[in-house]
């Protein structure tokens, strides 16, 4: 079973609040799916490197325009100011 | 006669003749979603559904008008319809109004249907029955006591009840087919990259695919024409025609992998599943047993690649660009409070195994060791398709499970998902059609649905759309 203070580490990692109770859980299920997986080391190493059917894809590093919808971008923002949108102090 | 039965051809055919208008199917249908209890619909707009309805009245009026042009369907609410809420059936986007169309909403406009609503979803489209919608699980209308599969539970429930003439899903590992096959609907799967995938919430993006929810195999296929397609707007869509040519059952190759009907499967689904495949042999087809090894470790190696992609997609929620915002004291606070508050169960879980997948010391043993066995899948599914035409199996090893019986125990959700996940993990077009009803020892014709899947090559959804036309005349 995966300790409480892994499940808080992941959490922060995650930038995730979990209550007591759903650290409690989260050990439980965590550590019923992560024995799961030790299935993977079964399994054998592929022969090929590449079929078809991966499509991984990259486009022109060019800049495109949203200006028409930058108003309606904007004014989902919780916190905004103009055409700002306003967050918490950083440092 | 129920307008709200026809399909969409026979409702095109309708419109074409004058028998009724946009506006007498729009109500039709708004009447039912009214008066439904399944909880389909997490919204719908009846004055806009009329607006757009009393718009293609005019499109008809003049004579030129597609075989959508009027016909009434719903999206499942992880797909962005500008103006419309769109809330992924997440507390975190309860009040979110989607700032534009995505491209299948804009090209389904083009075609002039009319939008009624958005459906339920398993909260952003991650389960397989609904039950982890924020607003509620979806009824099953074969027997409300049961669950209507998932992510796409309420696209597939509203065309099973007649709530929408039909409806797009999502599909990650299952999310079509599955509620397809427990609702009784017909629902296919397209290839990765033949549909284009922005203004759809990511969930999983080396898996996320959209594809329609039909009364038949048909209107499944005018769906498919209308939304697939290059779009500059996802680079991973690719250029697609649909090829016209029927392919006939009658000397097709057709491998049924024996590792879907290992131990797990219910008698009953398997039954029907291995009648179908008789049928398909009558009519012509060889049936070709077939292996696919790599089976068994489909399913650890989806929950690794899955919720670690969802660890990096879910991390835009943060409370500051959109969505909900919890009060804090500082910037990591405001994050921190916001997907913890925001964020339900399942959903918070996969961002948990995601992260853990990723982090320093496991990225090893767990990303890179299921990278590598997606691999080997699609290694398996190459080497199957130089073989046959077409994989016949089961969508689900059961039917319609209870509300409740799996919502607890996470592995056996996940498990739910075991026939559906393979081919995800490859790319592969699937598709759902109804093979029969079992489980009611009362009725000799039983009540709960069960689908058969058909599984294709890259770009093959001609081969499985023109099977799967004629199987459905046999069954």
């Amino acid at each position: 079973m995966i300790s409480k203070e892994e499940v808080n580490h992941i959490a922060k990692l995650a930038r995730l609040e979990l209550t007591e109770t759903e650290v409690i859980k989260m050990q439980k299920d965590l550590s019923a799916i992560l024995d799961y997986f030790a299935l993977l080391k079964k399994a054998p190493k592929p022969e090929i490197v590449k079929t078809e059917g991966d499509l991984s894809a990259t486009r022109n590093d060019q800049m495109l325009s949203s200006y028409d919808i930058k108003a309606e971008l904007i004014g989902l923002a919780p916190d905004k100011k103009d055409d700002y949108i306003k967050v918490k102090t950083i440092l | 006669m129920d307008l709200t039965e026809l399909t969409i051809r026979q409702a095109h055919e309708g419109l074409k003749a004058k028998k009724f208008s946009s506006v007498d199917l729009t109500k039709a249908y708004l009447e039912k979603i009214k008066k439904s209890d399944l909880n389909s619909f997490l919204s719908f707009d009846e004055g806009w559904a009329i607006t757009q309805a009393e718009a293609a009245n005019k499109k008809i009026e003049s004579g030129d008008f597609g075989v959508l042009c009027g016909i009434p369907c719903a999206i499942k609410d992880a797909i962005m319809v500008a103006g419309q809420k769109c809330t992924a059936a997440s507390k975190i986007l309860e009040n979110y109004v989607a700032p534009y169309d995505a491209t299948v909403i804009k090209k389904l406009k083009e075609a002039g249907v009319v939008i009624l609503g958005k459906t339920n979803t398993d909260e952003f489209t991650m389960g397989s029955s609904t039950e982890n919608s924020a607003f509620g699980v979806t009824k099953n209308p074969h027997d409300k006591t049961r669950v209507p599969g998932g992510s796409s539970g309420g696209s597939a429930a509203a065309v099973a009840a007649n709530e929408a003439c039909f409806t797009l899903g999502t599909d990650t590992g299952g999310s079509i087919r599955q509620p397809s096959s427990f609702c009784g609907v017909v629902g296919l799967c397209p290839t990765y990259g033949a549909v284009s995938r922005y203004g759809l919430i990511a969930h999983a993006s080396s898996l996320d695919q959209i594809g329609p929810i039909t009364k038949n195999v048909e209107d499944a296929k005018i769906v498919f024409e209308v939304i697939s397609g290059k779009d500059k707007m996802d680079a991973t869509s690719k250029e697609y025609k649909l090829e016209e040519s029927e392919v006939k059952l009658k000397g097709l190759k057709i491998g049924v992998p024996k590792e879907y009907f290992a131990k797990g499967i219910n008698k009953e689904v398997e039954k029907i599943i291995r009648g179908a495949i008789k049928k398909a042999e009558d009519a012509g087809a060889e049936i070709v047993e077939i292996s696919l090894p790599s089976t068994e470790f489909a399913l650890a190696c989806y929950y690794v690649i899955d919720p670690s992609e969802i660890s990096a997609n879910l991390a835009r929620f943060d409370g500051i660009k959109y969505g909900l915002s919890a009060e804090g004291k500082d910037l990591l606070d405001v994050y921190i409070k916001s997907k913890g508050h925001g964020f339900g169960e399942e959903v918070k879980r996969r961002i948990m195994i995601g992260t853990y997948c990723l982090s320093s010391g496991y990225y090893d043993a767990y990303y890179k060791k299921a990278q590598e066995v997606r691999q080997l899948i699609r290694q398996d599914f190459a080497k199957t398709f130089k073989k046959v035409d077409l994989l016949f199996c089961p969508v689900s090893p059961f039917p319609a499970f209870k509300i409740g019986e799996k919502a607890d125990d996470p592995m056996a959700m996940y498990l739910a998902d075991i026939y559906t996940i393979p081919m995800k993990l490859a790319g592969l077009p699937g598709m759902s059609i109804p093979a029969g009803k079992m489980g009611d020892p009362a009725s000799p014709a039983g009540r709960l649905p069960v689908g058969l899947q058909i599984i294709g090559n890259h770009f093959q959804e001609n081969k499985i759309l023109s099977v799967a036309s004629q199987l459905e005349k046999m069954l």
